[in-house]
């Protein structure tokens, strides 16, 4: 009797850890599915639909970041109803995979491909042939393109303007930003004052270009003027100038365009400076100042070296921000009156144009110009010992 | 002593003279945009925005009807004690009392008007620009002579919607990827792993231009061109990189021994992360969510890419930089538009700014 109820118990068992496992393969296959279905579904609306815009949007917010957490939340589901060996094998994939594979596919593999287009002509390569196929067609340039980046009139003119725009706009950036530091420093108005010099790095470039074009704006003499500077201009007897535009005065027509990017990073260099004059030990500078030291000198003698790590790393990084300039040039004078710059080149040659090769060679090298700071952040890397 | 003091008092004097002059000369800029959008749209054709500061202005006092005084322009005529040519009143004469002659209209029917300077300000203000660049229906104004015209709206509105839609997801989606992959960095071991952060440190500062003409191909294969999917993987991928690089070296300075008693009670990997990474890390979290905010709604190159082709779901960057192309010249359209696309990175701007050093601090500048 006994036995039976047994055999009949672990048949139930049985039955039971059978319905279980089904219940879990189906779950395991399931919800990815249903997941999977769902943000299909969603993709679609959002790529066909012709909704409200209020409601797409909201659709497009719930669905990108909601859809996101569910992808984690479903694999990392399935990882973990695996045995134990291949969940510590697989976990890690799971939570490093998505975002190593984002970045190989919108940074790392583009760097190759763009190489790649750079050695063809302005429709890039051919499709549908193979690598082999693609090198012996009629597309295949060569390094031709590199060539005529070099030697292009309007490419020069760039390449001169960016040098203006890293050599201005970087030592301007950053002698401002230490002066404002130091100042704001020993200043009782220091957070108000920081707050306001730093408020323009929320600004767009957009923003930027509309409010320093109507700095600039240009009504013919005798008109009143509206814009600021002609006014201050005619009221000490100048003659008005529509400053960017100003082609008499070429390649000096530039700095008008890059005052508004030291108007923009003077605060983001301020916030650094600031940060490592704090960091110097007050007792070097009060016992300098006993041994009768000035300002001057404490600043030129001590600040500067104390914080010339500092100092090195904003400049660099002001140098590679106006290396990339677009915005700002594309709004105020969209490269005309010879202020084109680089990356204005490079849409007017890869978009405007349609001039794939063109444009992917001078992405190229856009690239090689920051390959040496690429080299000190891995060098800097290397040499922590923590990783 | 005294000398001291007074060295003392000078210096404080030049330190914050020399300041309080550098904010005002950084301020300016924005306070000029911020004035004129508020002004009446004739008022801003025709007077700069610091006319709403107390100023001197010429104002008429009366007329004199050079026909009835008897005057003759062709000669050198002789007014209030003034005397000139008519050249010379037409561009206007001063008399000892401090008035302003001058003359208006021609030669023949011309009239002289006896100008005083008096304090005055401009203040007309309205809010009728901002209902002009917000609104997608037609706008109806009134010229200075009186007649009404019909302009169409410019949608500001619907831009700003367009723009919460990109910036939200392009703000969240990286943060999460990286989170997740900044705690595998820290507290998995798995092969490849000092391999893949190398590559993640070499891509902090690739231009973003080298990604475009490839990924813009892969789009037109996928049909994602101007879609918000579209943008938001690609401001994903452009801010991955510097993402995940600060949120691996906060999150991998947290103390090991909480965690460490976590697993003993038997936790995964997964409740640890989103129990206990996440919560702690919000600091580094915040700071870095308010840079990709800020990156992305002031963003205009990747936009005009991927988004380019389709007005529906043109962003505030674009709509404006649209405005200034067709209309430059209308500064009460351009000032309130430019006012209503900084608003909101302003206010996260002054809400969090504390996160916002801090994570510039920390090195939050995309490549």
């Amino acid at each position: 009797m006994a036995s039976t109820k047994d055999t009949r118990q672990q048949k139930l068992a049985l039955g039971a850890a059978l319905v279980s496992l089904l219940g879990r393969i189906v779950l395991a296959a399931g919800i990815p599915l249903i997941a999977f279905y769902v943000l299909y579904l969603g993709f679609i609306f959002l790529r066909d639909s012709h909704a409200p815009r209020g409601i797409i949007a909201l659709v497009a917010i719930g669905w990108g970041v909601g859809g996101v957490a569910v992808l984690y939340w479903v694999f990392n589901d399935i990882v973990e109803r695996l045995p134990d060996a291949w969940k510590t094998r697989l976990l890690p994939f799971v939570f490093v995979g998505p975002a190593m594979a984002i970045l190989a596919w919108y940074l790392a593999i583009p760097t190759l491909r763009t190489f790649w287009i750079s050695l063809f002509d302005r429709n890039g390569p051919p499709e549908g042939l193979n690598l082999l196929q693609q090198l012996t067609s009629d597309s295949f340039v060569g390094l031709s393109n590199y060539g005529a980046v070099f030697t292009e009139s309007l490419m020069r003119e760039a390449f001169r303007n960016n040098l203006l725009w890293i050599i201005f706009g970087s030592t301007f950036s950053v002698v401002f930003g230490l002066v404002i530091a130091v100042l704001a420093d020993r200043s009782r108005i220091e957070k108000t004052a920081k707050s306001l010099i730093f408020l323009p790095m929320a600004i767009s470039f957009v923003g930027a270009s509309i409010i320093w074009n109507f700095i600039y704006e240009y009504r013919p003499a005798g008109q009143p003027q509206v814009g600021l500077l002609n006014a201050i201009v005619t009221s000490l007897g100048g003659q008005p100038q529509a400053w960017p535009q100003w082609v008499a005065i070429s390649p000096w027509n530039n700095l008008f365009l890059i005052v508004i990017v030291i108007w923009l990073q003077a605060g983001y260099a301020m916030v650094l400076f600031s940060a490592a004059l704090k960091g110097i030990p007050e007792e070097i500078l009060e016992a300098s100042r006993i041994d009768g030291a000035n300002e001057f000198q404490i600043f030129f003698k001590i600040m500067i070296p104390s914080i010339r790590g500092t100092i090195i790393s904003v400049w660099t990084t002001i140098v590679i921000f106006t290396l990339k300039i677009f915005d700002v040039v594309w709004v105020m004078t969209g490269g005309q009156f010879g202020t084109h710059v680089i990356a204005t080149q490079f849409y007017r040659q890869a978009f405007t144009n349609r001039n794939s090769g063109f444009g992917a060679a001078i992405a190229i090298v856009l690239l090689i110009a920051v390959i040496p700071v690429m080299y000190y952040n891995l060098k800097q890397f290397r040499e922590r010992e923590a990783f | 002593m005294k000398s001291g003091k007074r060295q003392k008092l000078l210096a404080s004097l030049f330190v914050n003279g020399t300041l309080l002059f550098l904010v005002i000369l950084w301020t300016i800029p924005t306070l000029g945009i911020f004035v004129s959008s508020f002004r009446n749209r004739n008022d801003i054709a025709v007077s700069g925005w610091w006319n709403v500061f107390p100023h001197r202005e010429w104002k008429v006092t009366r007329e004199i009807d050079p026909v009835a005084a008897g005057l003759n322009p062709d000669g050198i005529m002789e007014v209030e004690g003034v005397s000139g040519t008519f050249d010379q009143f037409r561009a206007g004469l001063t008399t000892p009392e401090g008035e302003r002659l001058i003359w208006v209209g021609n030669k023949r029917i011309g009239r002289i008007q006896v100008q005083e300077k008096v304090w005055t300000v401009s203040w007309n203000f309205t809010l009728d620009n901002y209902r002009q660049v917000l609104g997608g229906q037609n706008f109806e104004f009134t010229k200075p002579d009186g007649t009404v015209v019909v302009v169409p709206g410019d949608n500001m509105a619907g831009a700003f919607l367009n723009s919460l839609a990109v910036t939200v997801p392009s703000t969240v989606i990286p943060i999460l990827i990286a989170a997740f992959a900044a705690y595998a960095f820290a507290w998995m071991n798995f092969p490849g792993r000092r391999t893949l952060f190398i590559m993640v440190v070499a891509l902090l500062v690739v231009p973003l231009q080298i990604a475009l003409v490839p990924i813009l191909r892969d789009y037109r294969a996928l049909n994602l061109n101007g879609t918000f999917l579209a943008i938001w993987l690609a401001h994903t991928g452009f801010g991955l990189a510097l993402a995940t690089y600060l949120l691996y070296n906060y999150i991998s300075s947290l103390p090991r021994d909480i965690l460490e008693s976590a697993f003993i009670d038997g936790a995964s990997h997964f409740t640890v992360f989103t129990r206990l990474i996440l919560p702690l890390s919000v600091p580094a979290l915040a700071s870095f969510a308010i840079f990709q905010f800020l990156w992305v709604w002031n963003d205009y190159l990747v936009a005009l890419i991927f988004l380019g082709g389709n007005p529906e779901f043109e962003l505030v960057t674009q709509r404006m930089a649209a405005i200034v192309g067709a209309r430059g010249q209308d500064w009460h359209l351009l000032t309130a538009g430019a006012f209503v696309s900084m608003i909101l990175p302003l206010t996260v701007f002054f809400g969090l700014q504390r996160f916002f050093v801090r994570g510039l601090l920390a090195g939050s500048v995309k490549g």
